[in-house]
């Protein structure tokens, strides 16, 4: 009898404790994922929302496929007009009520950074963020959360070593934007060049406010300062003039300009392709506007998925090209998941990247995660503009080795 | 029999407010805690703008002011979170008093334009501050956890506690508002120079009016830091003032019901333009607004009124 009883208690519990297991999965199905996002579809930053459609572009071509090992990708992506309480309150409808299985690509510093912790506490993927801020990058007090791109500081090392190497004798004067993404820069500038050079060398620094009308000003003081490198940190438009001013006072500097302004069309073309010849900047994605990457193949492709899936995104902007990597990316993931789509088992593989390559990015760049290292991209190239084309020269840096 | 029936309808919402709780998922009840915060900012507002005629483009500058009071406070000394609040009214409450004399020089569209100017300057001004506000990168605060060993989620335990402070506020609004000081008040809107003419200090109150206006805003803020946690210049753009001026027009000017259902509007109506259509969620937002104001051009409380209005008449209608 008591044999008995406790066998069926112990059925009673079976049954609570097996349909348990399944409900580990939240977002999953027989049939379909589900991935969530937050963009920038309104508001200041509502350039950036084109990331977030043509990522669901992507997936739209992928299910069109048919799917990630059978399932198709439910992408769920919300507007948060780049305002934290609304991406709090987003997030919090795509992990409560949506139930995603994983977050994915939620742009923006701040916006990321008011989710951070819940993210966190609630042990959902909070995989491949769209910022170039360093902190995504800490795995012990972060687990759940991984970042993407290269982090600005990297780029500004690998600026001061090459300055380091060939310009020992460099005066050097900086223009940055008073704000993170500026003094990221900056401060990996400074930690290249290394605590006594950077006070030999760094003879001025100059800023602006992303709301300044120009930077005129600015430049000429750089000139005045006698700096012979110019580490120019700005945002395309101010990069533009930028350009421009230097070349129109003469002023004629070994020019570092950063990877954010690398465009042909948006920036080098507008600014002059006189005033542009000899910039050097660091790259890891193929610049889609360089004509050199006409005929890849990689690019090609991307050029026949944009027109298929998503014909309204503009073929000049990087954007396009970088969400349909990362894209690529989180379907890398997927399928690495095989059957077990469970939040520990997508962040377990999304930890597990071991050397892919994805065709819009440079040769030899290669994307590699483990459980300590939630730094996807850590590689990137110097690259010189020759009046038509980005001239990809030496070898490719590491940040990861270094 | 409109008195009772608003006493009826008070009653009831707040029966429904108390219930919440039980009902709803905590996203949905952390939304509604949103609302309660939108809901006394724009009774700050509706006080300022509603009551007392002054249009203010710049609220969501006080909003910022008493988030960042209450984040600096919990961040730098670990001040309690409840403390930080009363903090933050005070602090606007002074903020808003020194604003407004210099703003009694400004009359209507002008003012509107100065304020606006406030709402301008101020993610700009947080950022320059960095050592306190953290530039912007914002800071990040903890979820305050339900005291006394509550058995309640830490969403339920703010949504009371944003309940209770609602409560509260609004119950002052309303004693400040039915009295000698709110006919002064209203008095000044309908008509300044005989306002001072009946002794009305007119510069002394218009101040006070936004230094009180100024203070309901910025608990409203120092609450959505803490429901939040998280406080960042981005989250007070110049549209959180647009947002604010929306929404007691459309929950009734010179009401105070009207800021609930303003804030309701705030915080929902986006989100289902979001749901109707993801390519042009802001287009449907817009003719959800010019809807709203075509059909109840006194705002939403006072359609409510008018309803409630008509009703009565029927009713002696109907006796007689």
């Amino acid at each position: 009898m008591l044999r008995r009883t406790v066998l069926s208690a112990l059925v009673a519990v079976l049954a609570l404790v097996v349909p348990a297991t399944a409900a580990d999965t939240p977002g999953v199905t027989a049939t379909e994922i589900k991935i969530g996002n937050t963009n920038p579809y309104s508001g200041p930053a509502s350039a950036y929302g084109t990331i977030g459609k043509v990522i669901g572009a992507y997936f739209k071509k992928v299910n069109d496929e048919g799917g990630v090992n059978g399932r198709k990708i439910n992408y769920i992506s919300y507007d948060d007009a780049y305002s934290p309480p609304k991406t709090v309150e987003m997030v919090r409808k795509l992990v409560e009520q949506d139930q995603v299985a994983a977050l994915f690509q939620t742009l923006g510093t701040p916006t990321n950074s008011a989710i951070h912790k819940y993210m966190n506490q609630q042990k959902v993927p909070h995989l491949f963020v769209a910022t170039g801020a360093t902190k995504w990058n800490d795995p012990k007090n972060f687990p759940w959360t991984m970042g993407w791109q290269p982090n600005y500081q990297t780029e500004g090392r690998i600026y001061a070593q090459y300055i380091m190497k060939n310009f020992p004798d460099a005066k050097i004067g900086i223009l940055y934007q008073n704000d993170d993404y500026g003094k990221d820069y900056r401060k990996g500038l400074h930690d290249g060049l290394g605590e006594a050079n950077a006070k030999k060398m760094i003879v001025m620094e100059q800023t602006y406010e992303v709301t300044d009308p120009t930077i005129d000003s600015q430049i000429v003081n750089l000139k005045n300062s006698g700096a012979n490198v110019f580490f120019n940190v700005t945002i395309p438009k101010f990069a533009v003039q930028a350009i421009k001013k230097a070349h129109d006072i003469g002023w004629k500097p070994a020019h570092f300009l950063n990877n954010v302004s690398s465009s042909l069309a948006t920036v080098l073309k507008p600014a002059g392709v006189e005033a542009s010849r000899g910039l050097i900047t660091a790259l890891y994605m193929k610049e889609i506007t360089d004509p050199q990457w006409k005929n890849d193949k990689g690019y090609q492709d991307w050029v026949a998925f944009m027109k298929k899936y998503y014909p309204e995104g503009a073929l000049d902007d990087q954007s396009n090209a970088f969400g349909y990597t990362v894209a690529q990316a989180m379907v890398q993931v997927l399928k690495q998941c095989g059957n077990d789509l469970s939040r520990e088992n997508i962040l377990k593989q999304a930890e597990n990247l071991k050397n892919v390559e994805f065709p819009l990015l440079l040769p030899g760049i290669k994307v590699n995660t483990s459980a300590t290292d939630h730094a996807p991209l850590e590689q990137e190239q110097l690259a010189k503009f020759d009046g038509e084309r980005w001239g990809l020269f030496g070898e490719l840096y590491d940040a990861a080795k270094k | 029999m409109t008195a009772r029936a608003g006493a009826l309808g008070l009653a009831a919402a707040l029966a429904v407010a108390l219930a919440l709780p039980f009902v709803v998922s905590n996203f949905r009840l952390f939304q509604f805690t949103q609302v309660g915060v939108y809901a006394i900012a724009l009774l700050g507002l509706n006080v300022l703008t509603g009551y007392n005629g002054q249009i203010s483009l710049g609220h969501g500058a006080f909003y910022a002011l008493g988030a960042y009071t209450t984040a600096i406070l919990i961040d730098h000394w670990n001040v309690p979170y409840p403390l930080t609040i009363i903090a933050a009214g005070v602090l606007c409450l002074v903020a808003g008093f020194l604003f407004g004399i210099p703003a009694l020089r400004l009359e209507g569209l002008y003012l509107a334009l100065a304020t606006f100017a406030l709402a301008l300057a101020i993610p700009q001004i947080l950022k320059y501050f960095e050592h306190w506000t953290g530039g912007s990168q914002g800071i990040v605060l903890s979820k305050p956890a339900p005291p006394w060993g509550m058995k309640a989620s830490p969403d339920q335990w703010l949504y009371y506690f944003t309940l209770a402070v609602l409560v509260i506020l609004f119950v002052l609004a309303r004693n400040l508002l039915a009295g000698r000081t709110g006919r002064a008040i209203v008095a000044i809107r309908d008509n300044p120079i005989a306002a001072q003419a009946m002794g009305v200090n007119t510069a002394l109150y218009k101040s006070l009016t936004f230094g009180v206006s100024a203070a309901y805003t910025g608990v409203a803020g120092a609450l959505s830091a803490i429901v939040i946690a998280f406080v960042a210049p981005d989250a007070f753009n110049v549209f959180l003032s647009i947002t604010f001026l929306t929404g007691i027009v459309i929950g009734g000017l010179a009401s105070i019901s009207g800021a609930i259902f303003g804030a309701l509007f705030i915080q929902f109506v986006p989100n289902w333009a979001q749901d109707i259509s993801k390519a042009a969620p802001w287009a449907i937002y817009g003719v959800f607004l010019i809807g709203f104001m075509y059909v109840m051009p006194f705002g939403i409380a006072g359609a409510l009124r008018r309803v409630a209005a008509r009703a009565a008449r029927r009713g002696t209608a109907a006796r007689a």
